[in-house]
């Protein structure tokens, strides 16, 4: 039973069934139907055309939900307007399916749920699981995101970025349930750079891929190891090898865009041996671009960070005081420089301060043993 | 995306607008407010945003630790212990802001008189997962 084979056809399934006129909900419904049976029968009896089986599976449960005369009438028009498939409507279909799931009239978390559901092929109940929530809330969520999208016209394109935004977030969330949403989020960033040629698709996926090659390193007894501390032997060579040259590939493209620069910074923490060898001024130089292309506070607070190492920790505190302190890890930067800038008193405050403020018991117990650390 | 808690207490909150207990109610008010509560939480589960809901008794023991071998020490209720949690929902909301809505249409719920009671709660954060990217 080749789960991952099941779930990479899901897009291109769905995509057929409401190419035939099925309205995505009803569409989307019966693709879970499908995938449900196909869990239950293939590991006895696996089929030679596993797509050709998954569609027709899918259309005879949107047949079966759709009983009524009227709508009987209906499909019988739609089934003789049946139109040919063939690779390129796939891949044409997929990345339609990213764009709904993705709309911009959804919510984040809506449009997260219905991406893992429409896209991935997750169950409800796996993604309620990841996202620590009840199924029947998620269940809710998804069924309001899907009338949301309802209307949506299915052949007209939408904005990759929003797309990209998504896959972002399932990414971050990294996994806490039985789902792995940092791979889930890579598989589906791979399956939409096949369908889609474009460099900040590229970009992201090196993003994740440089950034997933260190995942082992980065905790240790559920406690987390800051990148200069983390054991680099651990890290997975084949990823970053793998990150390094899509993302050299997107450059070659020259169309730089957020995720491409944020993953070229990844790459140069990547490439070095040691932490003391991280070169810090090309570092700050990609922090530099970062700006020019989205000028957010978390990217100068970050850049903070890397002034901090290439020119000393007091052009750092001169970055960081140009910053609003009310900045999510504000403290903690002002903590780590202070503390490289020998005041180790105003850091162990500022680990403290920095710890209250955490979002999440990772960050506080970690921030809460550098305090202790100085305190002792 | 996040989850918060919203805390419900007996008592330790400032006084809420309209503060008559609910043992001088009519069966009609406090009929109006269970519904109102109740439409609330199958509201948010409409919405895809419940987590939780619970509530807890007023009685409770403090419990602790008194070395091997030994059962452990219980003591309370304290009289003196100024705050007293009732209960508490748990809600997963795409912003802050809208969490403080939600919580500010669960303290209007009917009171006397069929006026909301304007009851102070508590909104506090839950810890979420520590993000993959940070650099």
């Amino acid at each position: 039973m080749d789960e991952a084979l099941l779930r990479s056809l899901t897009p291109a399934v769905l995509g057929i069934l409401v190419r035939r006129g099925a309205d995505f909900a009803a569409a989307e419904d019966a693709v879970q139907d499908a995938l449900v049976e196909a869990v239950r029968v293939w590991p006895d009896d696996p089929p030679r055309d596993p797509k050709g089986w998954l569609v027709t599976a899918a259309w005879r449960k949107f047949l079966d939900a759709t009983r009524a005369e009227t709508a009987r009438r209906r499909r019988e028009d739609l089934v003789d307007a049946e139109p040919e498939q063939g690779p390129a409507q796939d891949a044409d279909d997929t990345l339609q399916l990213y764009f709904l799931c993705a709309h911009p009239s959804l919510t984040p978390s809506s449009a997260v749920a219905l991406t893992l559901r429409a896209v991935g092929g997750l169950t409800t109940r796996q993604i309620a699981q990841a996202y620590l929530v009840p199924e029947a809330t998620m269940a809710q969520r998804i069924s309001r995101a899907k009338k949301t999208v309802g209307a949506v016209r299915f052949d007209r394109p939408g904005d990759v970025a929003t797309v990209l935004r998504v896959l972002y977030l399932v990414f971050n969330e990294g996994y806490s349930g039985d789902v792995d949403l940092a791979a889930e989020a890579i598989r589906l960033t791979r399956q939409l750079a096949a369908a889609i040629d474009h460099p900040e698709v590229a970009g992201l996926l090196a993003l994740m891929l440089l950034h997933h090659a260190r995942r082992a390193s980065r905790t240790e007894n559920g406690r987390l190891v800051p990148l200069a501390e983390q054991d680099r032997s651990r890290w997975d060579t084949t990823l970053i090898a793998e990150g390094v040259e899509v993302l050299q590939a997107a450059l070659a493209r020259d169309r730089l865009g957020q995720f491409q620069a944020q993953a070229a910074i990844a790459a140069l923490h990547a490439d070095a041996p040691t932490a003391e060898e991280t070169d810090w001024v090309q570092i700050v130089e990609w922090y530099d671009e970062l700006l020019e292309i989205t000028d957010s506070p978390v990217v100068r607070l970050n850049r903070a960070v890397a002034v901090g190492e290439a020119d000393g920790p007091r052009a750092g505190l001169k970055a960081l005081a140009e910053l609003d302190d009310s900045l999510p890890r504000y403290s903690a930067v002002s903590a780590y420089l202070h503390e490289r800038d020998g005041d180790r008193r105003t850091a162990a405050r500022l680990y403290v301060e920095a710890a209250e403020k955490a979002s999440n018991l990772a960050e506080r117990e970690y921030l809460t043993r550098q305090a202790a650390r100085l305190n002792n | 995306m996040a989850k918060y808690l919203l805390l419900k207490h007996y008592r330790g909150a400032p006084e809420p607008v309209n503060n008559v207990m609910m043992d001088q109610w009519s069966q009609d008010e406090i009929t109006a407010h269970i519904k109102y509560m109740n439409d609330f939480a199958d509201r948010l589960r409409a919405s895809g945003e419940f987590v939780d809901e619970r509530a807890l008794a007023q009685e409770g023991t403090w419990v602790r630790y008194d070395g091997e071998g030994r059962p452990p020490v219980t003591d309370g209720p304290f009289a003196e212990t100024k705050d007293l949690i009732a209960g508490w929902m748990i809600i997963d909301t795409d912003t802050y802001e809208r969490a403080l809505e939600l919580a500010g249409e669960l303290s209007a719920a009917p009171g006397k008189d069929g006026k909301p009671i304007h009851e102070w709660l508590e909104l506090r954060p839950l810890y979420g997962t520590a993000p993959t990217i940070t650099e």
